[in-house]
């Protein structure tokens, strides 16, 4: 295997920065993995390396970075996995992306999505599924599946998706990989085609703690065209911790009991984890979240009535599909939604018009936001007495391909441990805890607002000692860069 | 719990057209999803403030300083029909 693409991202430009790497060459590598991509996790790969002087001395030394399909990008394309923005390449980037161009991370390619990032397994996308480099039978999670699957499959040093309900979390640890969701407001939205305005943000999927860190320090800041973005309170650093000494974590029952499904794979690499961390110096004791068996309805009531909102803009008239219709400006509205819309991103349209729609908006939408004041008080009474909450990511392992396309309260119920988070605005990490019959389990940590900092120093705790190896993800890469 | 006549009056609101196969579908997936979420409203929640924001913000406005924004035929570029004149070509109103 090539030995760049070996490196994580941080040793890369570390490489870069000290003159032993040229990052033409590494561009290239990269580039020509992801264009050899057989998971389908890309759907566009930069023709070239940019044109000009390779930011050497920048902080991210040229290090290449793959960006979720939703992030507008300047003049290329960006349809958030939906056929209704077919050929839209916007006049602007989003500011995340900017931020990272300018610290030194060039574009190396879009990745594939959930349309809309609406989904939990990257199987509703106008573009087809992306498969999961662990087993190709099998999803990569979702929504930024893409994104996911190319850190694993090292056809991308790192990237970077969304986290709406899990997102970024979810597919991290169906793949093997590290992801984070970062406080509310951390990140600028702007120029991130929006889902539901209230929990969407930003963050990186990448092979490490130090990565994410590493990318997470030039993503944060506030940006005076997202008025929900705050500056983030203290520098990002590089974790450094090596144990967990004087570290309480919270094990909420209500998560990680029967009610969630767990499977007893991820149960056992859960629990295995606990051990390791009380190795490690940490206590591990019960808590209670009481509300958080609550967070799923309240989720699919909050995310599909901002969705419905957000999406009336694609209509037909500034960018992306139009369908005439017979008769008039009405009929071309509907004909173009009906055409340019997947199966999924109607129904979640359909659930938000329902539950905002008049005589049920208090029911629905006002009840679900009054559960989401209890679910972000259930957490900070948690953290009076722990410093994180710990969870398995996700109940499940990778699922095959179609498995849950039928039923899409089954495939909600995978977002059962990430969707608490979001609601409360709160930051949350999942590392790879091991595998469990050959497939990758994730583990949760989630701490107040703006713990960043905190969160990442135990992750990064855990993951020496837990010393995850991903590299078979990346031989199945290697087989994409062959073909 | 979502009958065919009220699945139709949503949709019409959401501006989508669904085939007859859509129609059926959508009515027992929502019913089936709602079915799950209607478990919150058995909570109490008389006293509870609706969360209106995630983080403490209150009032974030800035200075109305005017500034270039992207040209105007920039901002057209992507439309499926852009007209010279400078704006958005859509098909009559009226012909409805």
């Amino acid at each position: 295997m090539n030995e760049l693409i070996e490196l994580t991202a941080a040793a890369a430009a570390q490489r870069v920065r000290a003159r032993e790497i040229d990052p033409a060459e590494l561009f290239e590598a990269y580039r020509a993995r992801a264009a050899a991509d057989d998971l389908n996790a890309f759907t566009w790969v930069a023709p070239r390396a940019p044109a000009g002087e390779y930011p050497g001395d920048a902080p991210l030394a040229g290090v290449p970075l793959a960006v979720k399909d939703l992030f507008c990008t300047e003049g290329v394309p960006s349809q958030a996995g939906s056929r209704i923005l077919e050929g839209y390449r916007p006049p602007y980037t989003a500011t995340v992306v900017a931020n990272l161009q300018r610290a030194g991370a060039p574009l190396l390619g879009k990745t594939n999505q959930d349309e809309f990032a609406m989904g939990s397994s990257n199987e509703n996308s106008a573009y087809g599924p992306v498969l999961n480099p662990w087993d190709r039978a099998r999803v990569p999670g979702g929504s930024p599946g893409g994104s996911a699957a190319a850190v694993a499959a090292g056809l991308a040093p790192w990237a970077i998706g969304t986290d709406t309900g899990g997102s970024i979390r979810q597919p991290a640890a169906l793949c093997g990989i590290v992801g984070l969701k970062p406080t509310y407001g951390a990140c600028s939205r702007f120029g991130m085609i929006a889902f539901a305005s209230s929990l969407d943000q930003a963050g990186p999927l990448t092979r490490d703690v130090t990565d994410a860190a590493l990318l997470l320090a030039h993503m944060v800041g506030r940006d005076r065209r997202d008025s929900t973005s705050l500056e983030f309170p203290e520098a990002i650093r590089v974790p450094r911790a090596e144990d967990l000494s004087g570290i309480r974590l919270g094990v909420p029952e209500e998560l990680t009991g029967a009610g969630g499904g767990v499977e007893p794979g991820v149960r056992e690499s859960f629990e295995a984890t606990l051990a390791r961390a009380e190795g490690l110096g940490a206590s591990v004791e019960p808590c209670r979240l009481p509300h958080a068996p609550h967070a799923l309805s309240a989720y699919y009531l909050i995310a599909p009535a901002e969705a419905s909102a957000n999406l009336a803009r694609f209509d037909g008239v500034r960018y992306g599909l139009r369908e005439d219709g017979e008769a008039g400006l009405v009929s071309m509205y509907s004909q173009t939604r009906s055409h340019g819309f997947g199966a999924e991103v109607k129904r979640r349209i359909m659930l938000g018009t329902y539950a905002l729609s008049s005589g049920y908006y208090d029911a629905y939408y006002g009840t679900a936001q009054k559960v989401r004041t209890k679910i972000a008080e259930d957490f900070r009474t948690a953290f009076e007495r722990f410093d994180f909450i710990v969870t398995p990511t996700s109940p499940w392992t990778a699922f095959a391909l179609g498995a849950k396309t039928d039923d899409p309260l089954a495939m909600y119920l995978n977002d059962f441990c990430t969707v608490p988070m979001p609601l409360a605005g709160i930051p949350a990490i999942s590392i790879p805890s091991g595998l469990s019959d050959g497939l990758p389990v994730g583990f949760q940590l989630a701490g107040p607002a703006f713990s960043e900092n905190r969160l990442l120093d135990a992750a990064h705790a855990l993951e020496r000692a837990i010393g995850f190896d991903g590299s078979p993800a990346r031989r199945s890469g290697e087989s994409a860069a062959r073909g | 719990m979502l009958d065919r006549a009220q699945v139709l009056h949503v949709a019409r609101l959401a501006r989508l057209e669904l085939t007859e196969v859509e129609l059926e579908r959508m009515a027992a997936e929502l019913s089936h999803v709602l079915e799950h979420i209607e478990k919150i409203r058995e909570l109490d929640l008389d006293d509870v403030p609706p969360t209106s924001h995630v983080v403490d913000v209150v009032n974030v406005l800035r200075h109305d300083d005017p500034e270039p924004s992207l040209r105007r035929e920039t901002a057209l570029r992507p439309a499926p029909e852009p007209v010279d004149a400078g704006g958005f070509g859509v098909p009559s109103p009226a012909a409805a």
